[in-house]
């Protein structure tokens, strides 16, 4: 590796919610197996931007830094990705980094993805156990179920498929794939299908899997290659037969 | 769907609140941390009719027990090989080296066949056998298949679980969280009584004292005071000093599980999970000094398995404390390290390329990701790093703090693993240590005689604003971040794998220095909003006070035990020794004063612990 080599990152900053972004640029000495975060913390460390103008440390939301906690989601050079797991080497310069565009920035690189969790309530995903105390062993299930149901888990809430969906914004109030995702996860459950009906129901009209326009961009992004296209496909087929039904029940 | 949830109204929630409370009298818990033990605790409150209120610096789903990769431990005996609770029991106090105090861990070793059931119904995805059944496999510390796992991010799976179970109570009212909020202290009364905790607004940076009947910490590990190692960003030990300091006892400070087998890296080390021996990885390097050659082409005979040759019955799979040495002593004093630098092969490549998608895929797309090479393809190269503290708030058998209404489950305490934590017996305790924290909590609550508040709560929170302001106000030229690493470098070089007095009478002197230094601190960033300085920089200074614990309490201990070894000292000394180490904060002084305090071996008689041998 060259000896003067440099990492430049350009960054949207944004002290607060009521002020408008702008761009401070950084340069860092390059190091071998940099990543983004690693950048973020060397600027923690010496917040001076590349002109020489003294700043602050920027503000992002990070934690377990291998890309299993969904904390560090941001747009990098445009794209819908985990900071982390963005090794520097492997992206072109200089690296732009800026907030999520579609949840509500708190600061800088940090946004406000609390809408997920809301989203995961709506849907009830989780398993409507009777109690914590002892009752003895889970339902069994064959090693294929598990397989199936294993990918699905791995959701790590980054919302980089909310992100990337083009009908995830305030006029559709879509939910977008992670949630849908989810609701396949625990349809499919023994115990977890005691609640299905209520969870389809609640993806059925405004903001429900209707709105899905079959971009296809979630699957694209997704960090974890959950099957998000196909999550989508099958639980729009039950919502499709619930609704059916219901109708005819009526 | 709502696109946006309904913001928070403080006044509004809170009157609605104390109504509910006077109601009803139920017992208002607060919990401090959202992962395995926190949510486990959370559980049982819910259950028992409790109300919660739950704090976390990050969203729960995101805390570190989502880390956690290769299991989680319960004899449940379904590989037919006579594996007993006992056994397990056994296990974790001769892997402990016999410093954890045994009732308690006998019992944790009974509950945790349960505890899986548990997690198998609340719809944990664990790896299945052909029949049906839950998976098990080997872990370090033992001869037994042990370990229940989700490929190999079980600690992920684990901690979505309660966090589901956990939603669900929050969608019933029962739950109330404060994610992006930060534990600052607790609200002691003039008994020296816990009635609550301020804690702060990490967006607006508001500093606000909640009442509490009881409160639990579980605030997992202290791996930032290492600098680097396998712990998530929050895992500082802030909030276990903010209380060792306000009077809780800090017990086994010096006992630090250094992980064998980790990816080094710029901002971490990340874990390469035992999970990898377990299912048939092996450690080795070339017999050579400096071979450049590609580890693929280095014939069979010309690679030194040094864990299989100096330990055969246990192999690979040793306690992480003897792994952790031995790669140290193959590295530094054979000085056969991989092309000279600290590393040493962890080879997966011989075993079936399905076995290993389908049981490690977690991990194996960790190091893919972050080094770049195909672990399936190509030997991992791997190096110890801090991982896991064993020392932490002093609980008794209940979870109990000294300090009244002050519970502790988790990593944040040392009651499970005494000298050494066998690999998959953390989720374990987590859970059951919260198990236990949050119905104690419930008892005390309901038992406890209401007193007027009169003034504690604005005094503490009085107490906060005044620090966070001297350290806005601070003109110096100390920037945390670059202390910090300062810090981490002193600690991972003379506090973790092999200590001498010297070095840690050296540390300590250094941490001094660096305590004055931080009174010249300079935050870069004096905003009012999402101020990420100012908290780091009070979280330092924890930091500090926590690392003077460890460093003086290793220098202490003349002996070697488990994680904690001394050249100078290589035997365990149990005449002396047998002993948990207690370190209370002296304010006037500045500093910690330890006493020490006999274990409980009611039920194991101590005996030497070598895994050279059956033993």
């Amino acid at each position: 590796m060259a000896e003067n080599k440099t990492v430049i990152l350009k960054i949207k900053r944004q002290p607060n919610p009521n002020v408008r972004p702008h761009w401070e640029e950084f340069e860092l000495p390059s190091r071998s197996g940099m990543n983004v975060i690693s950048s973020l913390m060397e600027i923690a460390a010496n917040p001076v931007t590349r002109e020489g103008k003294a700043t602050t440390p920027i503000t992002y939301d990070s934690n377990c830094l291998e890309e299993v906690c969904g904390s560090c989601a941001m747009l990098i050079n445009g794209r819908a990705r985990m900071a982390c797991s963005a090794l520097v080497d492997k992206l072109e310069q200089p690296i732009r980094l800026e907030p999520f565009s579609k949840f509500p920035v708190v600061r800088d690189l940090a946004v406000d993805r609390s809408v997920l969790f809301e989203n995961l309530k709506a849907v009830k995903a989780w398993v409507p156990i009777d109690g914590s105390y002892d009752l003895g062993s889970g339902p069994r299930m064959t090693m294929q179920e598990q397989e199936e149901a294993y990918p699905l888990s791995r959701c790590i809430s980054c919302c980089c498929c909310m992100e990337a969906c083009p009908q995830f914004n305030e006029d559709t109030g879509f939910v977008g794939a992670a949630t849908i995702s989810q609701v396949r996860l625990f349809n499919t459950h023994p115990t977890g299908a005691a609640l299905k009906r209520e969870r389809l129901v609640a993806l059925m009209g405004d903001g429900g899997i209707q709105e899905c326009g079959y971009a296809q961009n979630c699957v694209e992004v997704c960090p974890k290659d959950i099957p998000l296209t196909r999550s989508i496909a099958e639980v729009g087929g039950d919502v499709m037969k619930q609704a059916i039904g219901d109708l005819f029940r009526k | 769907m709502t696109p946006m949830p309904a913001p928070y109204r403080p006044g509004k929630d809170r009157v609605r609140q104390e109504i509910q409370n006077e109601m009803a009298s139920i017992p208002k818990i607060i919990v401090i941390g959202g992962g395995l033990a926190g949510l486990s605790a959370v559980i049982k409150i819910a259950e028992m009719g409790g109300h919660v209120d739950l704090f976390s610096i990050v969203p729960v789903k995101r805390s570190h027990s989502v880390c956690a990769q290769g299991g989680i431990n319960a004899a449940k005996n379904l590989k037919g090989e006579g594996d007993s609770t006992w056994q397990h029991f056994d296990d974790t106090v001769y892997g402990g080296d016999f410093l954890a105090n045994q009732p308690p861990v006998k019992a944790m070793c009974e509950a945790a066949p349960g505890i899986i059931d548990l997690l198998d119904r609340m719809g944990v995805p664990f790896n299945r056998t052909p029949e049906g059944l839950l998976d098990f496999r080997r872990f370090g510390g033992t001869l037994f298949n042990r370990t229940a796992f989700a490929g190999a991010t079980t600690g992920q799976q684990l901690l979505y679980a309660l966090d589901e179970q956990v939603r669900r109570y929050e969608s019933e009212g029962k739950v109330r969280k404060f994610e992006h909020w930060e534990f600052l202290s607790a609200v002691l009364d003039s008994n020296r009584v816990c009635r609550g905790i301020c804690a702060m607004d990490l967006r607006s940076m508001d500093v606000r004292a909640f009442p509490a009947d009881a409160i639990i910490i579980a605030t997992g590990g202290n791996g930032a005071i290492f600098g680097r190692s396998t712990n998530s960003v929050v895992c500082t030990g802030s909030a276990q000093s903010a209380l060792y300091q306000q009077g809780c006892y800090y017990a086994n400070g010096e006992f630090i599980q250094v992980h064998p087998t980790c990816i080094p890296g710029e901002d971490k080390l990340r874990l390469m999970s035992e999970s990898a021996r377990g299912e048939g990885g092996r450690v080795w390097v070339p017999k050579a000094p400096g071979d450049k050659r590609d580890p693929k082409s280095i014939p069979q005979n010309e690679r030194w398995y040094f864990l299989e040759e100096w330990y055969p019955k246990y192999g690979n799979l040793v306690p992480r404390d003897i792994a952790t040495r031995a790669i140290h002593k193959v590295v530094y004093e054979h000085n056969l390290g991989i092309d000279g630098k600290p590393m040493v092969y962890l080879d997966l490549t011989h075993v079936d390329r399905k076995v290993l998608d389908r049981k490690l895929e977690g991990i194996l797309e960790i190091y893919e990701k972050f080094v770049g090479d195909d672990p399936r393809a190509t030997p991992m190269k791997i190096f110890p790093g801090m991982h896991y503290t064993m020392g932490g708030l002093w609980v008794d058998f209940t979870q109990a703090t000294n300090v009244p209404g002050i519970y502790a489950a988790g990593e944040c305490e040392y009651q499970y693993h005494g000298a050494n934590r066998l690999g998959a017996n953390s989720l374990v305790s987590c859970i059951f240590g919260g198990f236990i924290a949050g119905p104690t909590a419930v008892n005390y609550a309901r038992n406890l005689k209401a007193t007027p508040s009169n003034g504690y709560f604005d005094t503490e929170r009085k107490r906060q604003e005044e620090n966070n302001a001297t350290l806005m106000k601070s003109d110096g030229t100390e920037n945390p971040f670059k202390l910090w690493r300062q810090l981490g470098d002193l600690m991972t070089k003379n506090c973790t794998v092999i200590r001498y007095n010297k070095n840690l009478q050296q540390t300590d002197a250094e941490l001094c220095k660096l305590m004055e230094r931080f009174r010249h601190i300079n935050l870069s960033d004096r905003t009012q909003w999402a101020n990420t300085s100012v908290v780091f920089a009070r979280q330092l200074y924890n930091m500090l006070q926590l690392a003077r614990v460890i460093a003086q309490g290793a220098g202490l201990r003349d002996e070697s035990r488990g994680a904690h070894y001394k050249p100078d000292f290589p035997e365990r000394d149990d005449k002396q020794w047998l002993k948990t180490t207690k370190a209370t904060f002296a304010a006037d002084a500045d500093e910690p004063k330890f006493e020490f305090e006999p274990v409980d071996v009611s039920l194991i008689p101590p005996r030497p612990r070598r895994y050279d041998a059956v033993k």
